[in-house]
């Protein structure tokens, strides 16, 4: 039987649809601006300004972007696989491990350009071997994903304070942070990225890392859709009884794809450590994982909708930290509240509008039909 | 002039760019059965979900005893007096049939007041119509036939005048089916009126006293059944004359290709599936395995096709063993020349969101042909894809649609090309053409004698027994998981069907 939903045309499906959920998001975002007693519309002027209105603000949007770009794609590759990896977080926070060593081995002799490398193999093979667990227990245990890696964000959050305060952190200090990295473990600024739309970067730590993110989105797409793993794993995502049909190894698959995205979930602390901070802090993750889910869900798991996704929270960070600076009454918990309510309205609500818009083609499609018909008589 | 029970004007349904019913006009007589005939995909249930509730019609109006009704949902067609019995049975499998019939109509918040009147309305419907089934028995544990009888009786406590059955002999034993066209005229002869959805001309020409026919979202002709013709029919249903009948040579066996030896398989719950069969395959037959859905035939087949791990057993192929009590390599048994038609096409054998070109590969993916080192070539894939969619008649020709999109005929001629085309020793299939319509039976059909005829060796289950007895050279039948006999394809099909309700066979064991 033919399915109730008829097919849209490209642009419906992912401009339209998209556009009108987020546009509902805002709204009732709007609506508890007022409730709070604040104009809806200066907080969306502060959300626009404080997200792109100067070449630092925008700055701050893409390095936040950076980081979702990772963590989303990370969710994304696992979900092509029929896998939810909710362990971004765990996978990130544990990847900075890597960095920060390739950091504190090579920085006072090496320039960045050699650490970064060396740091990107380590984060990756970190957040790899943080998946990897997981994803063993899943095809050899039957342990559930979802659960278990929702535990290894615990155990890696613990395990970060036992090395950031007993290991890595330098004798004396008080904070529990590794020691601040020389010139060869920060990464160069994209300053001349913003120059040539005439805009300055200012103190903002966009930095080469985003260039990595558009490379590992580029990859993941090769990856999905022009490779036999990617086959494989689209195939065990869609249907786990045609892979076993077709001698596809479901175990091998789940454990190299957990791999595959916890890699590219621990690439994220590139980003903070080696980018912004130079130094690994306590929780530098900050919940990126998770919002990787979200990026994931609304860019439908595909590299091209996952990068302009990721911008969107990337703008909803920056421009909710800056409400939150010039609106005094809204406090940053806010922007908690916006962010859920596009996730809830672009991710869970994602049919809600769908009904009433295929209607709407339909009678248009038919009347043109009817138009057509008395043209031709 | 004799009462219209249900009289459709002007039905029109679209979903999106699918016409899928055009302005179908439709008169069903009071106290008739009416059967409506079509190939899958001609619009016959999206027409009765309209007259169901479960679609709006986009335009046109529906009369239930000539008064014009709205049918928003289906509690508005009970109201109406319509009554559906699915294909697919709505019944809660834990709980008894008489609390499957109550479901939904319990009449108050606390039962036992209606479970009462429920008791006492139950018996009354069974003597009437001749329905018996015990009213405390648990649906799981019934066989399929009285679980029908269950829906049918739901209907009727909803006080059903009208009654829809969607494909009801499906599941159904011959025996079985005879007994439901027995209730059915009962049900007639009672003053209901029944209208049949079936793919099955025989049982149109078996019981139904009118027959419309629907054709492409068209209601193309109604006929009295006494004055039509099967041949006339299945020219109505797919627009030109077909070949009813394979037409085939006789089989010359050679060497046996495939040995299985005493083979059994247990399900995940432990229970006893295929139970010690054994049997040879030789090149250039067709041994078809007859049987009722459910006794073992489907794990035979994943057993030796190594997605399902046997108990004990062995089986060989070209004289070597397969690892069926082991961890057997579907991908292995393809390259030693096993090809495999699964039973379920839309969740084993094909990716329905893949494209077309992508599941023309599924299992044979390893092949260096598509690979260019890890990377997919992506030309090859889609070169071959389009060859096989010349060769097969694959409609519409485009490798790059995504697979729902294709009819399931279609859809199924992806599967065979796939499986057919590399040349196999050993061709298992289940179900060729379940969910497939009549132009394209014939086609399959042919494609499986014309590969047996190159010396393939070919294992063939199907629920259809007409499909069994016109292509197998010998038929083996599966009753609770046993080979229960072995008979010629001219055997009639009284004595398949006894042997199928296991009740020869286990006169034949005994003896």
């Amino acid at each position: 039987m033919s399915s109730p939903y008829a097919k849209l045309p490209g642009w419906v499906e992912y401009g339209l649809i998209p556009l009108i959920n987020l546009a509902v998001a805002f709204l009732v975002a709007g609506l508890v601006v007022l409730l709070v007693g604040e104009n809806p519309l200066e907080a969306a002027y502060h959300l626009l300004n404080g997200a792109f209105g100067r070449g630092e603000y925008l700055g701050f949007t893409l390095y936040y972007a950076t980081t979702f770009i990772f963590t989303g794609l990370a969710v994304a590759v696992a979900f092509h696989a029929g896998l939810f990896n909710i362990g971004g977080e765990g996978q990130a926070y544990v990847g900075g491990i890597g960095v920060a060593l390739a950091c504190l081995w090579l920085d006072q002799t090496m320039p960045w350009f050699v650490v970064f490398p060396l740091a990107i193999l380590g984060s990756a093979f970190f957040g790899a071997a943080w998946a990897f667990l997981p994803g063993w227990l899943q095809a050899k245990r039957g342990s559930h994903i979802v659960i278990t890696t929702i535990m290894f964000n615990f155990i890696a959050s613990s395990l970060m304070v036992y090395l950031l305060t007993r290991v890595l952190k330098p004798l004396g200090s008080m904070a529990p942070q590794t020691r601040t990295f020389a010139e060869g473990g920060q990464l160069p600024k994209l300053d001349w990225l913003l120059a040539i739309f005439g805009l300055d970067i200012g103190t903002a730590p966009f930095n080469v890392s985003f260039l990595l993110a558009l490379v590992a989105a580029f990859c993941v797409w090769l990856l999905i859709w022009r490779t036999k793993l990617g086959y494989e794993m689209r195939t065990m995502g869609h249907s786990p009884s045609a892979a076993r049909y077709a001698g596809m190894s479901e175990s091998r698959i789940t454990v190299i794809t957990m791999m595959i995205s916890g890699a590219l979930a621990g690439m994220m602390a590139l980003n903070p450590i080696m980018g912004e901070q130079a130094r690994m802090q306590l929780d530098f993750v900050q919940g990126a994982g998770f919002v990787g889910i979200a990026v994931a869900l609304m860019g439908r798991s595909h590299p091209a909708g996952i990068i302009p996704a990721a911008v969107l929270f990337g703008m909803l960070y920056q421009g909710g930290a800056e409400i939150s600076f010039e609106m005094p009454s809204i406090s940053r918990d806010m922007i908690v509240i916006i962010q859920g309510l596009v996730i809830l309205f672009a991710g869970a609500l994602e049919n809600m509008f769908r009904p009433a818009i295929t209607r709407l083609f339909a009678m248009q499609g038919r009347r043109a039909a009817v138009v057509a018909q008395t043209k031709g008589a | 002039m004799d009462d219209i029970a249900i009289e459709l004007r002007g039905i029109d349904k679209s979903f999106g760019p699918v016409h899928a019913n055009k302005n179908i006009n439709l008169k069903v007589r009071k106290g008739t059965i009416h059967g409506i005939i079509g190939e899958n995909g001609a619009g016959k249930s999206t027409l009765m979900s309209i007259l169901y509730g479960f679609y709006q019609a986009d335009s046109g109006e529906i009369l239930v005893d000539g008064k014009a009704v709205a049918i928003r949902d289906p509690n508005a067609a009970i109201a109406a007096g319509i009554g559906m019995v699915h294909q697919h049975f709505m019944l809660v499998e834990n709980f008894t049939v008489l609390e499957n019939i109550m479901l939904g109509a319990e009449d108050s918040q606390i039962l036992n007041k209606g479970i009462a009147k429920a008791r006492v309305e139950l018996k009354r419907l069974e003597r009437e119509y001749a329905l018996e089934v015990d009213p405390d028995a648990v649906i799981e544990e019934l066989p399929v036939g009285l679980q029908q009888r269950v829906e049918i009786l739901k209907a009727l406590y909803r006080r059903a005048d009208i009654l829809i059955l969607d494909e009801p002999t499906g599941v159904l034993t011959p025996a079985e089916a005879d007994h439901l066209f027995r209730v059915l005229e009962q049900l007639k002869s009672q003053g209901k009126t029944v209208i049949l959805i079936t793919h099955k001309l025989r049982e149109i020409m078996a019981i139904t006293d009118e027959v419309s026919v629907m054709r492409r979202g068209e209601m193309v002709a109604t006929r009295t059944t006494a004055e039509t013709s099967v041949e006339e029919l299945a020219e109505l249903m797919v627009g030109r004359r077909v070949l009813l009948r394979v037409e085939k040579g006789e089989a010359k066996p050679g060497d046996v290709k495939l040995a299985v030896e005493e083979l059994t398989v247990k399900d995940g719950r432990g229970v006893t599936m295929v139970d010690n069969v054994s049997f040879n395959l030789r090149a250039g037959e067709i041994v078809g395995i007859a049987g009722v859905a459910g006794n073992g035939q489907s794990e035979l087949l994943e057993a030796i096709s190594g997605i399902r791990r046997a108990v004990s057993g062995s089986v060989l192929l070209n004289g070597k063993p397969i690892e069926v009590t082991g961890h057997a390599d579907p991908s292995e048994l393809r390259d030693r020349g096993l090809a495999h038609v699964p039973e379920d096409r839309h969740h084993v054998g094909l990716v329905l969101k893949f494209e077309e070109c992508e599941n023309a590969i599924l299992g044979y993916h390893h092949d260096k042909r598509y690979l260019n080192g890890v990377f997919l070539n992506i030309d090859a894939i889609r070169k071959d894809a389009e060859q096989r969619i010349a060769e097969y008649d694959i409609r519409p020709p485009n490798p790059r649609l995504k697979t729902a999109n294709f009819s399931g005929g279609n859809q199924q001629k992806i599967v065979l090309a796939r499986e057919m085309e590399r040349g196999p020793d050993v061709l298992i299939i289940g179900q060729p053409t379940r969910g497939v319509d009549v132009g394209a039976i014939e086609f399959i059909h042919k494609r499986i004698i014309e590969m047996r005829d190159q010396g393939m060796a070919v294992l063939l289950v199907s629920v259809e027994l007409d499909e069994i007895r016109a292509l197998s050279d010998r038929i083996l039948v599966m009753f609770a998981g046993r080979v229960v006999g072995e008979r010629n394809p001219d055997a009639t099909e009284g004595e398949l069907g006894l042997l199928m309700a296991g009740v020869e066979g286990r006169k034949e064991a005994a003896e």
